[in-house]
């Protein structure tokens, strides 16, 4: 959270009285990412329409939310994770290794839904193995861990499946992703009550307060009385299982698996939870502005797509307006320091 | 003596245990191998491979020594390469160090855009390099238009870089010894490279006791910039072909080296003979598991397992370190 501006007020007796919760002030109201994020998404709905005039039908704008679901998904336990202050960057490869499992196991000759299982099963074990090596050793920054777990999980994936593809799941498989309640695909349905499960555990239970404070300082929150390994590794965890749902939906979109699916995936993810404001040192973000962010990135890509603009230019747009949105609060305090500015702000 | 001995084998624990590992690694190499492991032409290919890879982890030392990171240097090896390649293209015959030297123009460029939106923007590095990363490998793209600079198109001058020989040794692994002996004097013995592990050690405290910190992080992100587009231009020589694509992902693998030779991500520690010797292990485990019959796809899997127990070992030995340095301690 951003400096709390703290009321004291001194009555008559001299006791001290501090304002309990932030006064509201308009101002600050308007002042916060999410708005930003508001008036982002507006403007790359307008730049789509400009682009093509079919794009302004429910159906199409719903359609358009399949491209960028199997990354959403894993948006918000990502967004845990950066709350903490640190990073997964192996969460791709899990996408893969349990996609591989539940190919294999689906063509070993189980029902779908024990190969479904399996693969959330994989999810869960490697997410939980990069949370415990963190708790064990401290001394080891979880960029590390997760960049060479990273390789790990890939690589396991490769021994299993080489470079073959597993297909041929069965048609209901194929509806998760192609499914829809009246217009509404199943895979929308299915993240806005994940963003909603994530707002709640996040801004209202005592979980979501610890992982703020564990943000803040590791050390002040242990002293607190915060079991801080405990909530590291249920953490990792989530990422992990996360993953694996991403992984069922992807294969399912795919209608096939490989080892190489999801490759590079985890740094969109990691971009699209900056960009909702989620700070990667740790303690700042909330889970409204990472589902706008999902949202904004998104459809920029989609519009761009609509445009037929090359891939390139679609990385180069999306570079530049991740430097661009993180580099407002610093452009701010450095032009704000400069005695130009101040002069110019005086009067 | 005795304790002479003790302490130089306690502030070198690292390298040390690195070493030991890859003694133990090449003895088992050879002997699996029969002895096709430690001849003369194999090891020659093996620095030759491991050179590039060198030359970036000295720049990602750089950074990383500063508490940043830089995931753009993959990107930037392959925008340098493929400007100067293309420079090439259409006008055969200039001399190859310019395509080198516009490489690392192109570099220098890209870092020092790297290190205006880490210091004077403050934005995370992370943060900054994944977008910038994004965005040099995009241009990367538009430059190459979607086709490969082959062989044929570099023309044999340019080639010999990486296949000639100086007194013997191959250019590649010169230049990286080069790069190593100019870096290890700048780490060591300059004010500047001090200053670097000032600001790694506490950005807060560098700037308190006098150190423009915003020119310092400036440097090593440019520097490292320069050091990508040489080393670039070198791997686009080695492998012959220049395409869009050139080095993804390589990031992860400097990374790893810097990590390997025992460069705290927090920043503040990390040596230049330590770089050396992580980016030789990491060349050593390529080299080495397809001579051993490896099968290429259990290859990802057992780096990455070798990375993470390596560096698992790395943080036990320290901490076995501490305690008895703490044990020993008079109080």
């Amino acid at each position: 959270m951003a400096k709390e501006i703290v009321r004291q007020t001194v009555s008559e007796d001299g006791t001290r009285t501090i304002a309990a919760s932030r006064e509201f002030s308009l101002k600050r109201f308007f002042l916060q990412w999410e708005w930003m994020l508001v008036l982002m998404l507006i403007a790359v709905n307008i730049f789509n329409l400009s682009a093509s005039p079919n794009y302004a039908n429910a159906r199409n704008i719903l359609n358009a939310t399949r491209d960028f679901l199997d990354k959403a998904v894993v948006v918000f336990p990502m967004a845990f994770v950066l709350m903490l202050g640190e990073i997964d960057i192996s969460v791709a490869s899990i996408m893969a290794l349990s996609a591989t499992i539940m190919g294999v196991v689906y063509r070993a000759g189980y029902p779908m839904a024990v190969a479904m299982s399996a693969a959330l099963i994989t999810g869960t074990i490697c997410g939980m193995i990069n949370g415990l090596i963190l708790v064990k050793f401290r001394q080891l920054s979880s960029m590390i861990v997760t960049l060479s777990t990273q390789i790990i999980y890939r690589g396991i994936a490769l021994i299993i499946l080489e470079t073959n593809s597993v297909g041929g799941f069965p048609k209901w498989f194929g509806s998760i992703a192609a499914g829809k309640v009246g217009l509404v695909p199943y895979g929308l349905i299915f993240i806005v009550f994940e963003a909603l499960f994530f707002a709640y555990l996040l801004h209202y239970t005592k979980f979501g307060r610890r992982c703020y404070a564990m943000g803040n300082s590791v050390t002040a929150a242990q002293y607190s009385g915060v079991r801080t390994d405990r909530i590291k590794v249920i953490v990792y965890t989530m990422a992990g299982l996360f993953s694996a749902v991403a992984a069922i939906y992807l294969a399912s979109k795919m209608s096939s698996v490989r080892p190489d699916i999801a490759k590079g995936y985890e740094l969109d993810i990691i971009a699209m939870a900056v960009l909702g404001g989620v700070s990667t040192s740790g303690g700042k973000g909330r889970i409204l502005g990472a589902s706008l962010a999902i949202l904004v990135i998104g459809y920029l890509r989609y519009g761009l797509g609509l445009m037929n603009a090359s891939s390139q230019i679609i990385m180069i747009v999306v570079g530049a307006l991740l430097i661009l949105t993180v580099a407002i609060p610093g452009l701010k305090e450095s032009v704000g320091n400069t005695n130009w500015f101040r002069k110019l702000t005086r009067h | 003596m005795m304790s002479k001995i003790k302490k130089l084998f306690s502030s070198n624990i690292r390298e040390i245990s690195l070493v030991i590992v890859m003694i133990v690694l090449a003895l088992f190499v050879q002997f699996r191998s029969g002895g096709n492991f430690l001849t003369p032409e194999n090891i020659s290919d093996m620095f030759a491979e491991t050179a590039v890879l060198g030359i970036c982890a000295v720049g990602m030392m750089f950074v990383i020594i500063t508490g940043g990171i830089d995931l753009s240097i993959g990107a930037i090896m392959a925008f340098g390469a493929m400007v100067g390649c293309t420079v090439l293209k259409n006008n055969p015959g200039i001399p190859t160090i310019i395509v080198v030297a516009i490489a690392m123009a192109v570099g220098l460029v890209s870092g020092l855009v790297n290190g205006v939106l880490v210091s004077k923007l403050k934005i995370l590095p992370i943060i900054a390099t994944l977008g910038t990363m994004n965005i040099y490998r995009g241009i990367t793209y538009l430059v190459a238009q979607g086709s490969w600079i082959k062989q044929q198109e570099m023309g044999k001058t340019f080639l010999s870089l990486a296949t000639g020989k100086f007194l013997g040794i191959n250019n590649l692994i010169v230049i990286a010894i080069i790069v190593y002996i100019l870096a290890a004097f700048f780490m060591t013995k300059t004010r500047t490279g001090r200053k670097i592990y000032a600001v790694g050690n506490s950005e807060e405290s560098a700037r308190v006791s006098g150190i423009k910190t915003d020119n310092t992080l400036m440097l090593v992100y440019t520097l490292l910039g320069v050091i990508a587009g040489l080393a670039g231009t070198l791997y686009v020589c080695k492998y012959g072909v220049a395409q869009g694509e050139t080095c993804t992902g390589y990031e992860m693998n400097v990374i790893a080296a810097c990590v390997l030779g025992g460069v705290s991500i927090t920043g503040g520690t990390g040596r230049v003979p330590g770089v050396l010797l992580g980016a030789i292990l990491l060349g050593m485990l390529n080299n080495a598991m397809p001579l051993i019959h490896i099968s290429s796809f259990w290859q990802d899997a057992i780096r990455g397992l070798i990375i993470l127990l390596s560096i698992i070992a790395n943080t036990l030995i320290q901490r076995n370190v501490e305690i008895k340095a703490l044990r020993r301690r008079n109080i």
